[in-house]
């Protein structure tokens, strides 16, 4: 356990020796920013919630968690710095857990940037403060699900655009699972079930389960097992690229 | 005491054999210099006995330990200078061998002495809180030979741990081979011919993934084939130079 606490550390400061860490925190509060007061009128709704803030998270972190994501492994690969970390007496996954839990810190630390606009809330009215933990409980699960798939990804290849792209297609398939225009492709072919299957692993859906006010357990348990799959496929990764 | 051993070792990629049943013991005390060309297998073979890559076939032994069936026993007692000695650039030396001495499961005040010891040894006090990015190619060697050193190891596999050095680097660095050697067993790949000579008690010279030979450098001296005085050398070479091109190209027919 404390390799894996040693290696969040060298990660989580890996974020902050460059000026990635600061603008990934600007772009991440401006966006949000600009789509809860813009486009989804925050003010004009006259509703004392963050649903404006949280109903765009999917499509955010789409984008902005592969971008947190892409470097985790694909950089060791191409600096060669892996080769010293793989022959160092760990095993895989406390690397992998290590190195995920750092871009989740991260993403949690972007998220609670955002606390000003909680507090803008409760003084302008008086919200459920249980649904809007609910909420910032739920948008760093899925954060945490859109980051188990970049570092997937990420341990593939040693090229940080490729991975950065493969995270946002695979990120992409997860967000629009829920939709008609996927299940409308799906069904007239294959068995409900799988109809059902797909509709089931919507980002989606989920997440706006949650955001309805009810931190429902199966939501939460869909998000986690994700991510624990992601990060043993991660591990699977690594050893395939050893015997190869 | 063998500390090292390969048995038949092969490593495949797709269709390519680049070490192709390679099997040698290193004792504790020897240096062994792994000799060959470019693209012989000398890296391939390396990072397969330090358990960075599966062997295809045979298997590595480092202190006594299956390095796939055993990997964290055999890399607690493996030192391990990978290929341009990588190291984190924007971490500073001090940090990064102090989480390389933590992962590595020492104690604060072990790491403290072993630190202390290397910083003279290897002569980092200089550069000790700059960013390894801001470094000297000399430097940075030596920032991955004090990083294998940090657990005092008793196995070291070191890939060109001379490569990018100015003479007098070198000549520090072979220096310190010399020193460590006695305690240890010792595998350093180079393709610098003087080198084998000046530290390494046996040399095993690789081309195109086979063992073309194994034997202490007086012995390798001895296949050098006999000069025609009758040809004038363009290019002056040395009898180890002579060896060397003997052996290797022998393997490629030619």
């Amino acid at each position: 356990m404390s390799k894996t606490l040693l290696i969040f550390r060298r990660e989580f400061a890996g974020y902050f020796a460059t000026p990635l860490a600061t603008v990934f925190l600007v772009v991440f509060l401006a966006i949000s920013a600009g789509m809860t007061f813009f486009v989804a009128n925050f003010f004009d709704r006259g509703q004392a919630d963050m649903n404006a803030f949280f109903l765009w998270h999917p499509w955010l972190y789409l984008v902005l968690m592969p971008a947190i994501g892409m470097r985790l492994w694909a950089e060791e690969r191409r600096s060669g710095t892996i080769e010293l970390l793989m022959t160092l007496p760990v095993r895989p996954w406390q690397l992998v857990v290590g190195k995920w839990l750092a871009a989740w810190a991260f993403a949690g630390l972007a998220l609670a940037l955002s606390a000003p606009l909680w507090i803008t809330v409760n003084y302008l009215g008086s919200p459920d403060n249980g649904v809007i933990l609910a909420c910032y409980i739920g948008s760093w699960l899925m954060a945490g699900s859109f980051l188990a798939i970049s570092a997937c990804v990420s341990a593939l290849t040693k090229n940080q655009v490729l991975a950065f792209i493969g995270a946002v297609v695979a990120g992409f398939v997860f967000v629009m699972a829920g939709f008609d225009l996927v299940l409308a492709a799906v069904r007239p072919w294959a068995p409900d079930i799988v109809v059902q299957a797909i509709a089931s692993m919507s980002f989606i859906g989920h997440f706006q389960r949650i955001t309805d006010g009810v931190l429902e357990v199966p939501a939460l348990v869909f998000f986690i097992s994700l991510i624990v799959f992601a990060l043993w496929l991660n591990v699977q990764a690594l050893d395939a690229r050893k015997a190869a | 005491m063998v500390l090292v051993e390969t048995r038949a070792l092969v490593k495949r990629f797709g269709a390519f054999t680049a070490v192709d049943g390679i099997s040698f013991k290193v004792e504790r005390g020897e240096v062994v210099g792994f000799l060959g060309p470019n693209g012989a297998g000398k890296s391939t073979a390396m990072r397969v006995i330090a358990g960075f890559l599966e062997p295809t076939e045979g298997s590595a032994y480092v202190a006594g330990h299956d390095s796939q069936l055993d990997p964290v026993g055999a890399r607690q007692s493996l030192g391990y200078l990978p290929e341009g000695a990588p190291a984190y650039p924007d971490m500073t030396v001090g940090a990064f061998l102090e989480f390389v001495a933590a992962m590595r499961g020492l104690s604060k005040p072990t790491t403290r002495e072993r630190l202390g010891e290397l910083i003279e040894r290897i002569d980092l006090a200089e550069v000790w809180g700059r960013r390894i990015e801001a470094l000297s190619k000399g430097y940075k060697r030596r920032v991955g030979i004090a990083q294998a050193l940090v657990h005092d190891p008793d196995v070291l596999i070191l890939d060109e741990p001379t490569d990018g050095l100015d003479p007098n680097q070198k000549h520090e660095m072979r220096e310190l081979i010399r020193t460590l050697a006695p305690n240890k067993a010792i595998v350093v790949s180079t393709h610098i011919l003087e080198e084998v000579e000046a530290i390494c008690t046996r040399a095993i010279i690789i081309a195109r993934g086979k063992l073309m030979a194994d034997a202490t450098p007086a012995e390798i001296l001895a296949r050098a084939p006999p000069r025609d005085p009758a040809i004038q050398q363009l290019v002056r070479t040395t009898p180890l130079e002579d060896a060397f091109r003997h052996i290797t190209l022998e393997s490629a027919g030619s």
